[in-house]
Formats: structure tokens, sequence, C-alpha cells
């Protein structure tokens, strides 16, 4: 404990763009400059997001997720991914965006993206928002990532997720209609540790996931898991409202860390990083948006 | 649902082996022209089963495809223009997709595929 703190106390003195968990990253954390005009230009836009009342509208979360991304923007660009995925993509405002982004950095037809919902109601929204403004998804209404997981493993470079995340009743969980779409179970987890493993088998060796997560979730344990996979991971966006505080994680694989088994050094490193999150204050007044 | 996705979709019911290729039923299809991108086309080619798409074509008419492929086709602009059509521009919107080894029907409706499974099948 002592020497988490010693830690913790050192990276405080860093900036906030430096602070990533890991080494010898393949993340160079570069940032773009967005102007207002840059942003509606380079991701879905609200009047055109079609709706359903059964569907979860574009939110806080929604909106964090998206300027996750826009922030990530020439990283992902850089990366060239090969297929993109969403899971859980509601009413198709963030997997919309995304490929609204890539194709105006990449060209068009360089990245194929798919989405998935288990709400069949925003899977067609979803194609609608997709439509309205000229860009292709391949949608399936399907849990998770059910029935693409055995063909496409190591295979997507790019996983998106605002998952269910609001701590309920464990039977509220993967309820029909939009129930769905905020029912997270114990502490808000049990969709996001079913997506955990998925992603993993899911994203190639280059692949990067980025997660909204609710402070209540825990989201130093969900890094602690992720590490044990073998992932690095930083803050890309931080939101605090009076209710809640949200964080957009980005988990990317550290080739220095073996799976299942990091050194004591990364160990070290990583609790560091993840008692930060708890510095949500710290967080609060250091945030880019 | 384009036939990119068809080679990536298998039956998912618990306990079920041979769950792929799901053979296609389509009532309704159509073509959409999208952008021609030659490098993603080369990169994807080895995670494609070639046969399964030949396959899938064949159900919406088009025979284009040649049966025996190899990567050094994949310098001929004309074998591409036909993959890229085949595999992103061909649209199954009404029909389904059978399991073969349950004969399990997965609907697909208004271009998509709903895998989504009945409780006793998880
Ligand atoms: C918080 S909403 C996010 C919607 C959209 N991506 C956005 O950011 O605005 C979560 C979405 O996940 C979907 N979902 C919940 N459980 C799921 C599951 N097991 N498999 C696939 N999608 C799921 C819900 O139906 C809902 O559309």
């Amino acid at each position: 404990m002592a020497q988490t703190q010693s830690i913790e106390h050192d990276l405080r003195n860093v900036s906030i763009s430096n602070i990533y968990l890991g080494s010898g990253s393949t993340d160079e954390s570069r940032h773009e400059v967005l102007t207002p005009s840059k942003i509606a230009s380079q991701s879905a836009q609200i009047r055109l997001v079609s709706s359903h009342n059964e569907v979860y509208e574009p939110c806080d979360d929604s909106f964090a997720l998206v300027d996750a991304l826009l922030a990530d923007r020439t990283n992902l660009i850089g990366l060239k991914p090969t297929f993109c995925l969403e899971i859980g993509c509601g009413s198709g405002y963030v997997i919309t965006s995304l490929a609204i982004m890539l194709k105006s950095g990449i060209g068009g037809g360089g990245t194929q993206f798919f989405a998935t919902d288990i709400n069949t109601q925003a899977a067609e929204t979803t194609t609608s928002t997709l439509q309205s403004h000229g860009v292709h998804a391949d949608i399936i209404a399907t849990d998770l990532a059910s029935g693409l997981q055995k063909r496409m493993e190591g295979m997507v470079d790019v996983i998106v997720v605002n998952p269910p995340y609001v701590p309920t009743p464990e039977d509220e969980v993967g309820c029909d209609g939009i129930t769905a779409s905020w029912a997270g179970g114990l502490n808000g987890r049990s969709v996001i540790d079913r997506i955990l493993p998925i992603a993993h088998k899911l994203l190639s060796d280059k692949g990067w996931l980025y997660m909204v997560t609710l402070t209540a979730n825990n989201p130093m344990q969900i890094c602690r898991v992720m590490s044990e996979y073998g992932y690095s991971c930083r803050i890309v966006v931080q939101r605090s409202t009076e209710e809640e505080s949200l964080h957009v994680i980005k988990f990317w694989r550290d080739s220095s860390k073996g799976s299942a088994a990091s050194t004591s050094n990364e160990g070290c490193s990583s609790s560091s990083w993840l008692s930060l999150l708890s510095f949500s204050s710290f967080w609060k007044n250091s945030s880019r948006h | 649902m384009r036939l990119l996705t068809h080679n990536m979709l298998s039956c998912n019911i618990k306990g079920v082996t041979n769950g792929y290729p799901l053979t296609i039923e389509a009532s309704k299809w159509m073509a959409k022209e999208v952008d021609f991108n030659g490098d993603f086309l080369r990169n994807i080619f080895v995670k494609i089963e070639w046969k399964v798409l030949i396959e899938a074509a064949k159900v919406m008419g088009y025979t284009d495809l040649p049966v025996e492929v190899d990567s050094s086709m994949l310098n001929s602009d004309e074998f591409l223009q036909k993959f890229h059509h085949a595999l992103l521009e061909i649209h199954v919107e009404e029909g389904a997709l059978i399991c073969p080894e349950t004969g399990r029907k997965f609907p697909v409706h208004k271009g998509i595929p709903n895998m989504l499974l009945n409780e006793d099948e998880v």
C-alpha cells in the first residue's frame, strides 16, 4: 500500500495525456485538436439519428464514447483497422460516427463495420441511422457477438462498447426492449464481465477495445481483469455529473505482457494506474473537455 | 445481410459442432454499389472461406466467381471486382439462414440476420 501511494504521488505530476498503463506500448497517444465544426463533420448528426421508443437514445455516455474515438482518431486511422465491431449499437449513433470518422481518414471501403444488439428494434434503428448518413455496417441481432465469435476470432481490430452498466437486480439484465440498454445487474457488471473474455477472443494482435464504464462498475477491477489477459489501458475520456462519473477506457494488447503472467514490475505500474482512477477529483480537474 | 457477414456467421446453439456454413434461403435480395478498395480485398482474402462465398453468391444468381483461386489472382483487377461484388455488394434482405447440423432457421428480416436463441438453446 505504501509503495502504491508513492507512485500515485509521482504520477499526479505527469501530464494527463501521458498517463497510461504498461510499457512498450503501440499506442502513441497522439491527440488532435478538435474544433466544433470538425466534430460535427466527423460524427453522426443527432437530427439524422433514428429513434424508437424501445431503443436507447444517444445520451452522455454515447457522446463520451464518440468523443473518445474522436480524440483518438489519428491513432485509429494509423491503425488501419480491417474490421470494427460495436457490441450493443442501440440507435446506431456510435458505429455511424466511427464509420464516418474512419471513412474520411482511411478512404471508403478500407474498413468494414459490424454491429450487434440483443434488441431487434435497435438493430433496425441502427440500419436506418447508418443509411441516413450514407455509411454502411453489417448489423446482426444477437447476444454480444454470438454467432460471429468462432469465425472472427483474432480478426477484429477495434471493438467499441457502451454496455448496460447501471447496477440493477439481476433479473432485469437482458430483458426485452429498452430495459436491456441499462440493466447491468450486480454492480452493473453482469454484461461487462461477459464482454471482457469475448473482446479478448475477438481482438487481433493489434486490436483495441474502447469501453464506457461507471465508477460503480469498479473500473480498476475491470482493468485488472484485462491486465491478466495481457492488456494495457488508459482513460481516454472522463465525465462527471452530480450523480455519476463515466470513464471511457481504451485497452490494447501489450506485447511485453504475457497473458495471465504480468511481471512484478508491470503489476506495480498497473496498481498505480488503477488507484489513480479513484482520484476522481484529480481527473475532473484535468479533463480535456 | 452481406455475404461477408454470412461468411463469418456460424450457428451458435449450445452443443452444435458443425454449425458452419449456414445455408442461405433468400426470398428477397438486392445489390448496392459500395466503394471499391483493393487493399481491403487483398487483406481479407485469406480470411474468407472461398467455397462458402461461391455457394452463397450462387443462391442470388451470381456465378462469376472462379472456383479455383490463389493469391496470385489478387493482382487481377477483374478478379478483385468480382470478389468485391460478391462479398460486399450483394445483400440478402428477406429469408433465413439454416444450421447444417440442426436445421434451425435463423430469420433474416429487413436485411438483419437474427441469431437470438431461445432459452433451451443457450
Ligand atoms: C447503453 S445502450 C448503448 C447504445 C448505443 N451504443 C449508444 O451508445 O447510444 C446499451 C445497448 O446494448 C444493448 N445490449 C444489452 N445487452 C446486450 C447483449 N447481451 N448483447 C447485445 N447487445 C446488448 C442494449 O439493447 C442497448 O442498445
